[in-house]
């Protein structure tokens, strides 16, 4: 017996919730670009409030991202805004940083801590270490395969969450890159956005139709993949395993997308639950996504069968 | 007006009296060399567990046998365990460490938890460093550390000398900041674009410097023309370069701080570390040595320090890349990328190292390390500077024949010198 796993997706702005949570989201994970990093969308404290009301009235988790690296001028602030998201009944904070962790504890105990170092959250004993300091959940880094995954039951003391589908970080600098080779192309920009809305991206020379999305903000620059992840052909393997929480990024995705994918996944997690025993994939279940999927990028299992050598 | 000897940064030194120099040594001859050109410590590789799985990495008597030599001159040795490890790699570790300990290593420099408890636990003797791959920059995450029983801290390079004044200010603990060397672009360990380019692991010691390679910059660019099809108008992204630009790429320069040693010191910072375990012997004795004189004469006389201008030329000699202060005083723009082709090679080669000398003759026994032969301007270097430069005259083999040029790798040749030379030193040419 498996215990239904939480669909969780990152909303953009409070007008994608409900959209979101009629679609079958379980869980919504948002946040405000200083303290979150490479959100969908960044919301002010009022907004949050709003949306942990709008959700809640409907049974699902807010969780908040609170993933950046902190420097020393965040500190000063970090314990007034954890402590206005506990006030706002935010359920659960994302942390890689132990500044946060420390400040969570103290001033909003009642929110859960979910470690997510990104890339760096790669082995269960970390994840434990993390758990026994106040953490109640793991986001797995998105480089790990399947047999890694599923090889966490059993020794994990915390909630597991993976990612599921869509794009991910590969590159994160504080630097202003594309500011900077656009100055060093003597054609400064001015006045224009290097942001997520602008479409920047990246070609490598020898792999030719492979768009490598790229952004600045207050936190510096992104790269991220040039593919989707869509594990969905595969998703009983992850529910098998007791995954407690299945997570869809929207970043860099319009809403009708996020839709989509997200209607899709419940349909699939329902189909499973339903009946394990005889639940079998079938072809059409991607249809939808397959219809809106941008044929540019590729959608694919990621890392999860892909052998890394080092 | 601003008096010149008043500190611009104060942090709290925490324990050490003089800050640590500490050097890369990919090998055993590596680490004889830093030390013996002024590293107080050096860090390594074992088999297993770092970052650097192309370099040549050490094995137990290797560490026994470096432990040993460093003994003599007081100096540490420290090992990278600082791959962010995968479920596979947990259950050797303990042991590794208990190897680690057995043949008398100082500490080991770890960025995930897991190690960190496991040492903790089964070799408490070995003191923890934690390393730059946490991306550590503010001092509550310094204090959380420190709480945990860690006595160092190595910063992430995007902290700045302000940001370090604060936390030296706020936490008693040993900081160690990357002084000198190559550096991600990125936030250390946060890129994976070796996994997705080469499906090579960089957290686990498989980068291939992705960072480095160019790219081409582009827009989508959606047209507001109506008789355009949206679908047209989505492929046709826009270029944002001109034929004649340098490509686009994540590359930096190269992080050098010799400049700024007053400073480093003032800050508080405990140990300042030389990137490079990839890099050459070469390279490793000069930057030791330049930072060692530097780092020695302020400590000798703080308020009459000057940089000498022989500390930077002595370092331009071996490196290849041109430098910046990374984000010590302002974080890093366009200046302080490399849009320009890299040039691989270094103004000089090392060409030999000295073996033996014999004062009745004035003749040293060389190794040869790089091809030369007479009429060449060479130059020596130990301990402490280059000493003097010369012409090579006749080469000798050992058993007297005259050679027309040293060629042959680690061949054994004597030449005449101008001046007494050591074991140890290192005679280098420039290149042609």
């Amino acid at each position: 017996m498996v215990n239904k796993p939480e669909l969780l997706v990152t909303a953009g702005s409070l007008n994608e919730i409900s959209t979101l949570i009629d679609a079958g989201a379980d869980a919504l994970l948002i946040g405000n670009d200083r303290f979150g990093m490479r959100l969908a969308g960044s919301f002010s404290i009022e907004e949050i409030q709003e949306a942990v009301q709008q959700a809640h009235a409907r049974q699902v988790h807010v969780y908040v991202s609170l993933q950046n690296l902190m420097s020393n001028d965040l500190l000063d602030s970090l314990p007034d805004y954890v402590k206005a998201l506990g006030n706002a009944g935010v359920d659960g904070v994302e942390f890689n940083d132990p500044s946060v962790l420390m400040a969570v504890k103290t001033y909003a105990p009642q929110m859960k801590l979910h470690w997510n170092a990104e890339m760096t959250t790669t082995n269960y004993a970390t994840a434990n270490y993390w758990g026994r300091r106040g953490a109640k959940r793991v986001v797995f880094a998105r480089e790990l395969n399947m047999d890694e995954i599923t090889g966490m039951k059993g020794h994990l003391e915390i909630e597991s969450q993976v990612q599921v589908h869509g794009m991910t970080n590969i590159y994160h600098s504080k630097r202003s890159l594309v500011g900077s080779y656009m100055l060093h192309q003597g054609r400064p920009l001015d006045g224009g956005s290097l942001g997520k809305e602008r479409g920047l991206f990246l070609l490598e020379g020898e792999r030719p139709g492979e768009k490598y999305p790229i952004y600045e903000d207050i936190n510096g620059t992104h790269i991220m993949s040039s593919d989707d992840i869509c594990i969905l052909e595969d998703l009983h393997f992850l529910l098998e395993a007791g995954v407690n929480s299945l997570k869809v990024e929207g970043l860099l995705k319009p809403l009708s997308y996020n839709e989509t994918v997200v209607r899709t996944y419940r349909q699939v997690i329902d189909t499973y639950m339903a009946d394990p025993a005889n639940y079998s994939y079938q072809e059409q279940f991607m249809d939808n996504i397959r219809k809106i999927q941008d044929p540019e990028r590729e959608l694919t299992f990621g890392f999860f069968y892909k052998e890394q050598v080092y | 007006m601003e008096v010149m000897s008043q500190p611009k940064y104060t942090g709290k030194r925490y324990r050490l009296d003089k800050p640590e120099l500490l050097a890369p040594a990919g090998n055993l001859e590596k680490l004889k060399f830093a030390i013996h050109y002024g590293a107080d410590a050096v860090y390594i590789g074992g088999q297993v567990y770092g970052l650097r799985s192309n370099a040549d990495n050490f094995s137990f008597e290797e560490m026994r046998e470096g432990v040993e030599f460093a003994q003599k001159y007081g100096a540490k040795v420290f090992v990278a365990t600082n791959i962010y490890a995968h479920n596979e790699d947990l259950e050797g570790i303990e042991a590794y460490l208990r190897n680690l300990h057995e043949v008398g290593i100082a500490a080991i420099i770890t960025a995930d938890p897991a190690i960190i408890e496991i040492a903790q636990r089964a070799v408490p003797e070995i003191e923890v460093h934690l390393s730059t791959q946490q991306s550590t920059m503010n001092w509550q995450s310094v204090k959380f550390w420190k709480e945990e029983g860690l006595p160092r801290v190595v910063l992430g390079r995007e902290v700045s000398f302000q940001e370090i004044a604060e936390i030296k200010k706020h936490v008693d603990i040993e900081i160690e900041a990357f002084v000198h060397g190559a550096m991600c672009s990125s936030y250390s360990g946060r890129c994976v674009l070796s996994n997705h380019f080469t499906d090579r692991d960089s957290n686990r010691g498989g980068c291939c410097q992705s960072c480095r390679w160019s790219y081409d910059l582009f827009e989508e660019a959606p047209s507001n023309d109506v008789w355009v099809s949206e679908e047209e108008a989505q492929n046709t992204p826009h270029a944002l370069f001109q034929p004649e630009d340098n490509a686009f790429t994540m590359g930096s320069k190269d992080l050098c701080m010799l400049e700024s040693i007053p400073e480093l010191i003032e800050v508080g910072i405990d140990s300042f570390k030389i990137e490079g375990r990839m890099k050459s012997l070469h390279y490793v004795a000069t930057v030791v040595n330049a930072y060692r004189q530097a780092i020695d004469s302020y400590m000798a006389d703080p308020d009459n320090y000057v940089l000498k201008p022989e500390w930077v030329e002595e370092i331009n000699k071996a490196a290849n890349r041109p430098v910046n202060t990374g984000f010590f005083y302002d974080t890093p723009d366009h200046e302080d990328h490399i849009y320009e082709p890299e040039e691989k090679a270094t103004p000089y080669d090392f060409a030999g190292l000295v073996l033996e000398y014999n004062a009745e003759d004035g003749k040293a026994l060389i190794q040869q390390r790089n091809h030369f032969k007479p009429g060449q301007e060479i130059e020596f270097f130990g301990p402490g500077g280059t000493f003097f430069k010369q012409r090579v005259e006749t080469i000798w083999d050992e058993k007297g024949n005259v050679l027309d040029a040293a060629r042959h790798a680690m061949q054994r040749v004597v030449i005449k010198v101008d001046q007494p030379v050591r074991y140890f030193d290192m005679m280098r040419c420039k290149r042609k």
